[in-house]
């Protein structure tokens, strides 16, 4: 099957110190990754959990080279299939954008061509990889349509975005992204504007692309709670920095980093089931966002976590091994 | 005790956008019923498409019912004057899911809590300006922030501005349209609590819509499904969250994502 | 289709209003070509006074209008006095010369405009960007006067050119291929002139309306999907950035007789332009009257043209059109 890697173990992608900047009128700069370090295999399924600020769409972006025009890649590597993305030519990073790595980016409802119509531009992607012949195109195109609407591919492919609900565009801008049969995909909050019963049937169509052909997924989203059945690791964006990463089941049941403990308390769904009382006081995490641009030392978490302590403040944590390939990055947890 | 606000087989018909017949009218709301009892929450849940906003814009009185009746303090609104109704507006204030685009990105903070007294037209410039500061004080925005422009604000501040200029109204009903949806969950719970304190200080009724199950349990002393332009389902929040009666309910449970059920703890070295 | 035929029959209706002010306008300056005549000591007085009872110019207004209406439905367009003969052969042969000259000019200046001003806005701020901006605005602050005039003296100067006309003395002698060098020579001056004035504005709207599409998540989007650059420029951003251009290309269209009149008089290129300007001084009205009216007819045709492309090419205003 195309892209699947017999390998096993062999990391498909290897990010390695991985900063990233973004410069604002005035020229400064102000960092959005610091030091990203994070492996996944094939077939995996990652989660990266995040809220506003925190770097996952930079992340996303910055993976294929496609940050806006302001921002910059500053250090680190990113090793896809064993190439480093950061040194590839133009021609090699066009054909492994769509072709290796699929992309979906965070707006479905502007993200395909207001008046190309949607099979076109699925046929679009397709021709951009591989020289096929008119009929073959087309064919494929229907065929790719048909995995994700069973029902009616055929209407689908000759309409317009806008004709579309929020659900099925989602999933045409999934076909687009996995078209040419790519080993990897990084999907940015693929369900952020969707109805929960439509947002399971996403999540259960990334699961089902994992089954069939061994596709590795990184899913960004600032909702743990959809990670749960379906992602393998947990990956915990804070200010650019990833605070922990691990085995999705033990992150969500015991966090060790004091950000991610306090975050998992402030969804309403534990709130819920922990049948504490209803409309008592949420436990929340004081303060907000640190400002990046400010480059305060130490911690980043620090003026708002429960346990700070000394070197918080003027040392950065860094990444120490609490299980089987599960890092937390925290003074709590010696080195 | 009469409720704060009562509805009674509100109907709405828009004319369908596309219609496969001309006289395609497309039913929101199908002859919706509900009451909320003063200083209250309600929560109304339902997926998009099944009529909650369209629900929320009748009872505001930004939008005219086809038929049905309205409630508020058991005034009829319908039977009410287009001047009774403006005089009975302030009453009922929303609060909107996107606070980038209900509030103008070029005025400050403060210039935004002081409009509804500006065009009350009762108050000095500096009683506006008090006022309006005692507001932004309520939710919690400080004084160095109520003089920046609202496009420099977070959307969780953004959000607490749409509050307070909510409040500056004095309303006795707040409809919250998804007002949280947008924000990322620490802010949520913050801006949660919010709402739960200025409640029960200032004695507020809220309608809050939402379609995460999860939220609506934890705020609202009672629950209403809705689905397709009806309510399918109302109960205490325990009951529908345990034993939902309707296929609806059932299924919106079913897509709520939950974390796993073990206690997050802090793990001491 | 409902919404075409309401454009076409708004299209009508214009013509209609357009048709009765400018007869108004002309009926009511103040003079008239008989005025020129009766200056003139040979002229006997009942000349003037027979002359100007054959040309109507006797009766009242509605009168002559609803006179011309009937004639120009049935395909004449009046009489010019100045030339003695119908206005209708007379128009038409200058406003062919006139065609030929512009729409030379507009398809040189589209086909020149839509690259320059792709290549202009992917390489938006930086410096063959900017070059390209200045020229663009220097041209734009040249009257049209000035540029042709230029042209003027470098065909002078240099003899590489003919200095007007639209052919060669012994023009019919000459065989097809030389007919053909001849009027491609007498050509290159007056429509380079025309390009040099219009271009400008072209280039910058297409700058413009491309460069604002190229922020959009779409074109990221296909960027992600590695969608080769050719075809993100032009099969995606100029496709986008489409709808203003389509509608700057049907008054492209609408002007293809009336925007050339000042190279016509400067370069003494046989159209509509020198045409009218005598016909407007003579006070020759009917010429007027055909020359306004043929321009206001593709005027608003370049219009209804460009409603139409726009319909054909986005879905969206085929939705809104028929929601109404």
């Amino acid at each position: 099957m195309p892209g699947l890697m017999v390998h096993g173990m062999t990391p498909l992608l290897k990010v390695q110190g991985l900063h990233v900047a973004y410069s604002d009128r005035m020229g400064e700069l102000c960092p959005a990754l610091a030091g990203v370090n994070f492996d996944l295999r094939p077939g995996e399924i990652l989660g990266v959990v995040g809220e506003s600020g925190s770097g996952k769409s930079t992340l996303a972006a910055a993976l294929l080279r496609l940050l806006p025009s302001n921002g910059k890649i500053q250090q680190g590597t990113v090793l896809f299939e064993g190439k480093n993305l950061l040194d590839a030519s133009p021609q090699e990073l066009r054909k492994i954008r769509g072709g290796r790595i699929g992309l979906i980016f965070q707006e479905p409802s502007s993200s395909l061509h207001p008046t190309i119509e949607v099979g076109r531009q699925i046929s679009n992607v397709l021709a951009a990889h591989e020289s096929l012949d008119r009929r073959t195109l087309s064919e494929k195109t229907n065929q790719l349509l048909a995995t994700v609407f069973p029902v009616d591919a055929a209407r689908i492919s000759v309409s317009y975005p806008h004709e579309l609900s929020g659900g099925q565009r989602q999933r045409v801008l999934i076909v687009q992204a996995i078209a040419c049969g790519p080993s990897l995909l990084i999907a940015d909050e693929p369900t952020a504007s969707l109805d929960p019963t439509t947002q399971q049937e996403i999540l259960l169509l990334f699961e089902t692309l994992r089954e069939n052909s061994g596709l590795a997924i990184i899913l960004i989203t600032h909702n743990p709670a959809l990670l749960g059945g379906l992602a393998d690791r947990l990956l915990v964006l804070y200010a650019g920095r990833v605070v922990e990463i691990g085995p999705t089941a033990r992150v969500l049941a015991t966090p060790q980093h004091p950000y991610a403990a306090a975050l998992w308390r402030c969804l309403p769904s534990h709130f819920a089931e922990s049948q504490s009382a209803r409309k008592a006081k949420m436990q929340v995490i004081p303060g907000d966002p640190p400002d990046l641009s400010l480059h305060a030392p130490g911690c980043q978490f620090e003026p708002r976590c429960p346990a700070r302590m000394e070197v918080c403040k003027s040392d950065e944590p860094k990444a120490v091994a609490v299980g089987e390939r599960h890092e937390v990055s925290c003074f709590k947890f010696p080195g | 005790m009469q409720p704060l606000l009562r509805v009674e087989n509100l109907v709405k018909h828009y004319a369908a956008v596309r219609p496969a017949s001309p006289k395609d009218k497309f039913a929101a709301l199908d002859g919706v019923s509900l009451s909320i009892p003063a200083r209250t929450t309600l929560a109304l849940v339902g997926e998009s498409g099944s009529g909650k906003s369209t629900l929320a814009l009748c009872i505001a009185c930004l939008e005219h019912p086809t038929s049905g009746s309205i409630w508020f303090e058991g005034i009829d609104v319908a039977d009410l004057h287009e001047n009774q109704r403006r005089l009975l507006r302030p009453q009922m204030q929303l609060v909107f899911q996107d606070p980038a685009s209900s509030l103008n990105p070029r005025w400050t903070a403060l210039e935004i809590v002081s409009e509804p007294f500006f065009v009350q037209g009762r108050f000095s410039k500096q009683e506006r300006g008090d006022r309006a500061c005692t507001w932004l004080d309520h939710v919690g925005i400080s004084r160095k922030m109520a003089n920046r422009r609202a496009a420099e604000l977070s959307g969780g501040q953004k959000q607490r501005l749409a509050i307070a200029r909510a409040l500056a109204l004095e309303p006795k009903l707040i409809v919250l349209d998804e007002a949280l949806s947008a924000l990322d969950y620490s802010v949520q719970a913050q801006i949660c609590n919010l709402l739960l304190e200025l409640q029960s200080s200032l004695g507020l009724t809220y309608l809050f819509i939402t379609h995460d199950f999860s939220m609506a349990a934890h705020v609202a002393d009672e629950i209403a499904v809705m689905d397709h332009g009806r309510i399918v389902e109302t109960g205490p929040s325990e009951k529908i969250l345990r034993s939902p009666a309707h296929d609806a309910t059932r299924s919106l449970l079913a897509a709520t994502p939950r974390v796993p059920e073990a206690q997050p703890t802090l793990v001491n070295s | 289709m409902r919404y075409l035929l309401g454009r076409t029959l708004h299209a009508v209706f214009l013509l209609f209003g357009v048709s009765l002010l400018t007869f108004l306008f002309s009926a009511l300056t103040p003079g008239n070509y008989f005025d020129e005549m009766r200056l003139n000591p040979q002229i006997s007085r009942e000349t003037v006074a027979a002359l100007r009872a054959q040309y109507q110019l006797d009766r009242p207004l509605p009168v002559r209008y609803a006179h011309w209406l009937n004639a120009v439905a049935h395909g004449e367009l009046g009489f010019s006095f100045a030339y003695n003969s119908p206005v209708g052969p007379l128009l038409w042969v200058r406003a062919r010369n006139t065609l030929l000259l512009t729409i030379t000019a507009t398809l040189l200046a589209w086909l020149l405009a839509l690259p320059l001003g792709v290549w202009s806005a992917s390489r938006f701020g930086r410096a063959p960007d900017r070059v390209l901006s200045w020229t663009t605005a220097t041209l734009l602050v040249i009257p049209d006067l000035v540029l042709a005039l230029g042209l003027l003296i470098l065909a002078v100067r240099t003899g590489w050119f003919p200095t007007g006309g639209l052919a060669s003395v012994g023009f019919e002698n000459l065989s097809p291929l030389h007919k053909l060098r001849d009027l491609a020579s007498h050509l290159a001056l007056p429509v380079a002139a025309l390009v040099l004035t219009t271009l400008p504005m072209l280039v910058r709207h297409v700058r413009a309306s491309v460069a604002e599409v190229l922020d959009a998540p779409f074109l990221r989007a296909a960027v992600g999907h590695g969608i080769p650059h050719r075809k993100l420029l032009y099969g995606y951003a100029l496709r986008a950035a489409a709808n203003p251009l389509i509608s700057l290309f049907g008054f492209s269209v609408g002007t293809l007789v009336s925007g050339s009149l000042l190279v016509e008089v400067v370069m003494s290129w046989p159209g509509l332009g020198p045409l009218l300007l005598e016909a407007i001084l003579a006070r020759d009205l009917y010429v007027v009257i055909g020359g306004v009216l043929l321009s206001m007819i593709f005027l608003v045709s370049g219009n209804l043209f460009a409603d139409v492309l726009l319909y054909w090419s986005d879905p969206r205003i085929r939705i809104a059109a028929s929601a109404k």
